[in-house]
């Protein structure tokens, strides 16, 4: 009965996301007052409707009702709640679901917090933000329905796949979503800027917090992802360049871009244009991913075959929201005059250059991840394109932005002076040539690139720290460091967030200048060193989990003879599934990880064994959590919140 | 426990990439054997290298390949083998032949294009006619300052 229920609560969504994305746009047009304010009450609704059909999917879910088809597919009655309750959420129809959900909660954001949008470009985002919404109600309901029930229902279900079955990737693809969609909110105030044929400050300043919060959530899912992929697939690699890993990448690009202009806009009214562009590309990039993801296109060329149906209506939805905005671009565009002036040495052409940059990287992720696609189809070579190509061709133009982004952040708006910012950044500089000494001094492992990346780390770490202090005024230290603390919050933000993106530098340059890994076949009781570090294989156990079975060595890890730590890496098998899993056994640390993987038992007698050492692993994380963290704390500012619509007057709408 | 232990026996199947028994003794020799194999696509995998890869075409690869370089190859010799059995689709960095030069250089040109883009019109912004006052606003101030 709830399912029915939750169906029903679907298709009423679908019908008020059909009149709130019709209504409002005419009212807006006519100036119809009372049209336009169908909106709100109508985004609102279409978001609780949507909530409803989701809690009811999870409710099958959690109970097990194995009359639902989705249920039996991807469920289990032995499988831990946590996992029933990801379950809704790790196939095909249960995320677009959660991706429907999440998207009514955006345009519900929207309508509560709007309250000083002016009414008409209110109307308007509420419109466009429906009319996406419109387009997955349809391929939710007509090819994807998650409430279809089974004639004969089974006695149990066929489990999730167990690569799933995992903390780490069952919040992975809530953030992902949350990140994906969020990006549909800039798209939206885009597009309404585009009908109204007017951008400004102001628009500049609503969309930040939006676009600020999309980043920040892709920033977490991509984190999540690849922390999940460090420990659970067993050889401790943690980006792999996978079609699926790059479709999250490219937005998180262009939404770090899309950040990065508006404040353009923001404080100088120029690049309008190139930002609404951004705006239409982050999003569109964002239904790529889900194309990519959700049609299987790129890992096979075959599984598109599979289920044309799926696959052409995202490529349909694609065309028309990406080609529509573009074409509206290309109409409009030439409306938004730039206002601006500024100098080559300025703030905004560093941030110029950064747009550029990312732009250029994001390029590289999609040549390389549709290249096999199109050399296939065009060319007709069945080729690859994998880590090495990205490594190569990728890095060069991360590294220059790197390179830049200190000198950016302390530059001057309009004009600045080459000559004082040497000599403001030299701590960073120095703290670069420290890491780069140190780096040699601990040998340069493979290659020389470790002692590079880790001047390169510390030189955006170190600018980030000299941006704070500067920002700090002059004086006495206890002054400075008085006046930092109360900083605005948005300063700190920025100064954590490109913090973060050193502190991961350093890590991946670390990790990758001077992992050490060991393979052998060790007996029970062996001993083998690894590093400063003796590990002994003390047992071997095979023992039973909720819905496995395992394989669990215990291995003692020993350093100048004291212990530091017993692992218990496993080999598990789903019986259900019919699927092995690795569980690493890792021991974490700030400077470096022990990472142990158990095999298969040899012919000869004794095990397969794995051990890696793998130095500063934890910072690329650890980066990835101060990006975040300087996301939250920038949007905890005052101004974004004033933007974001805090109820006021209405702010004033610059003319122009 | 029995049941558990014929069920392992069962799904024998590799499991865990580069095995114990493939290793080389010299050192420097497996280096060599595990950059290459970085680079080589397993044929049967999703976008998985040799070296990651627990098919068994993938070990039978990585074992070629160890051969070749006991054999006294050099490392385009034993890639160029590979390619030969199985196509370029086992190079995870295709070459830049014909077609691939777009895949190498679009992102180039592009830097190099929005680059110059980009220094042209700010060049021509910073030194603009935006800076200066209109013609209304110059008569404007003419006629402030004349008074």
């Amino acid at each position: 009965m709830l399912i029915e229920l939750g169906h029903f609560a679907l298709i009423l969504a679908f019908v008020t996301a059909i009149v709130q994305m019709v209504v409002p746009l005419i009212g807006a047009q006519k100036n119809w007052r009372g049209w336009m304010a169908v909106a709100e009450p109508a985004a609102t609704a279409q978001f609780l409707l949507t909530g409803f059909a989701f809690a009811a999917l999870t409710a099958a879910f959690v109970t097990s009702d194995f009359s639902v088809a989705l249920v039996v597919a991807n469920s289990h009655s032995l499988k831990p709640m946590l996992y029933k309750v990801s379950g809704v959420w790790g196939n095909h129809e249960g995320s677009l679901l959660l991706w429907l959900l999440i998207l009514a909660g955006f345009g519900a954001c929207a309508a509560w917090f709007g309250g000083d949008l002016p009414e008409k470009l209110r109307a308007r985002v509420l419109a466009v933000q429906a009319s996406i919404g419109v387009a997955f109600y349809a391929f939710l309901l007509f090819t994807s329905n998650p409430f279809l029930r089974v004639a004969v229902p089974p006695f149990d279900g066929q489990d999730l796949n167990p690569l799933l079955q995992d903390p780490g990737l069952a919040f992975h693809p809530p953030f992902l979503y949350l990140g994906y969609v969020g990006l549909s909110m800039s798209f939206s105030f885009a597009v309404a800027a585009l009908i109204e044929g007017r951008v400004d400050a102001a628009w500049a300043r609503w969309v930040r917090p939006w676009t600020l919060a999309a980043w920040l959530f892709l920033t977490i899912g991509i984190a999540l992802g690849s922390w999940w992929a460090y420990y659970e697939l067993g050889w401790g690699g943690f980006w792999f360049w996978d079609p699926v890993e790059n479709a999250s990448f490219m937005p998180w690009l262009f939404a770090a871009a899309l950040l990065h202009s508006a404040i353009v806009t923001e404080k100088r009214e120029a690049l309008k244009s190139w930002t609404v562009l951004l705006a239409i590309l982050a999003f569109s990039f964002s239904l790529l991913g889900t194309f990519i993801v959700r049609s299987g296109v790129l890992t096979s060329v075959h599984a598109f075959a599979n289920d044309p149906e799926r696959g052409v209506f995202i490529l349909a939805i694609l065309a028309v929201f990406t080609g529509g905005a573009l074409t509206l671009y290309a109409a409009r565009a030439h409306a938004m005059q730039a206002k601006g002036v500024f100098g080559l040495v300025s703030r905004e052409s560093a941030l110029v250059a950064n747009n550029v940059l990312l732009a250029v990287s994001a390029l590289v992720v999609f040549v390389g991840t549709v290249w096999p696609l199109v050399a296939e189809m065009a060319f007709g070579r069945v080729l690859s394109v994998g880590p090495p190509f990205f490594d190569a061709a990728f890095t060069p133009f991360f590294v220059a932005l790197a390179l830049l982004l200190p000198l950016g952040t302390l530059m001057a708006w309009k004009r600045s002076q080459g000559g004082r910012l040497m000599r403001q950044l030299m701590p960073a500089l120095a703290l670069a040539a420290a890491l780069l000494l140190l780096g040699y001094a601990l040998g340069s492992g493979r290659s020389a690139f470790g002692p590079l990346g880790l001047a390169l780390g510390g030189w955006v770490l170190g600018g980030a720290m000299v941006d704070l202090w500067a920002r700090a005024g002059r004086g006495a230290v206890a002054a400075r460091l008085g006046r930092m603390r109360r900083l605005p919050r948005a300063d700190w933000g920025r100064a954590l967030a490109h913090g973060g993106l050193g502190v991961t530098i350093i890590g991946i340059s670390g990790l990758l200048a001077w992992q050490r890994e060991d393979i052998r076949v060790a007996e029970i009781g062996d001993s083998w060193t690894l590093g400063r570090y003796e590990i002994t294989l003390q047992a071997v156990r095979e023992t039973e989990g909720p819905n496995y079975l395992t394989t669990m060595a215990e291995m003692s890890v020993q350093a100048n003879g004291r212990e530091v730590a017993t692992l218990y890496p496993e080999k598990r098998f789903y019986p259900v599934a019919g699927m092995p899993t690795t569980e690493a056994g890792i021991d974490g640390g700030l400077w470096r990880d022990v990472y142990l993987v158990i095999g298969d038992p040899q012919d000869g007698g004794g095990w397969a064994v794995r051990s890696h050492l793998k130095p500063m692993a934890a910072w690329i994380w650890l980066g990835g959590i101060l990006m975040a963290l300087g996301g939250v704390v920038s949007l905890t500012d005052r101004r974004m919140r004033v933007a974001a619509g805090a109820r006021r007057a209405p702010a004033p709408v610059a003319a122009e | 426990m029995k049941r558990l232990a014929l069920i392992l026996a069962l799904i024998a199947a590799p499991a865990f990439a580069v095995e114990p028994d493939e290793v080389l003794d010299d050192p420097a020799l497996e280096a060599r054997a595990r950059d290459i194999s970085a680079g080589l696509r397993c044929p049967v995998c999703r976008n998985e290298s040799i070296d990651e890869s627990n098919a068994g075409v993938s070990r039978d690869l990585r074992l070629y390949v160890r051969e070749r370089l006991l054999a006294g190859d050099s490392d385009t010799e034993v890639v160029r083998a590979v390619v030969d059995r199985y196509g370029e689709y086992v190079l995870l960095k295709p070459d830049t032949s014909g077609a691939n030069l777009i895949l190498w250089l679009a992102a180039p040109a592009l830097l190099v294009l929005a680059g110059g883009v980009a220094f042209i019109s700010i060049r021509r912004r910073a030194s603009g006619p935006e800076d200066r006052l209109s013609e209304e606003e110059e008569a404007r101030l003419r006629d402030l300052l004349d008074r």
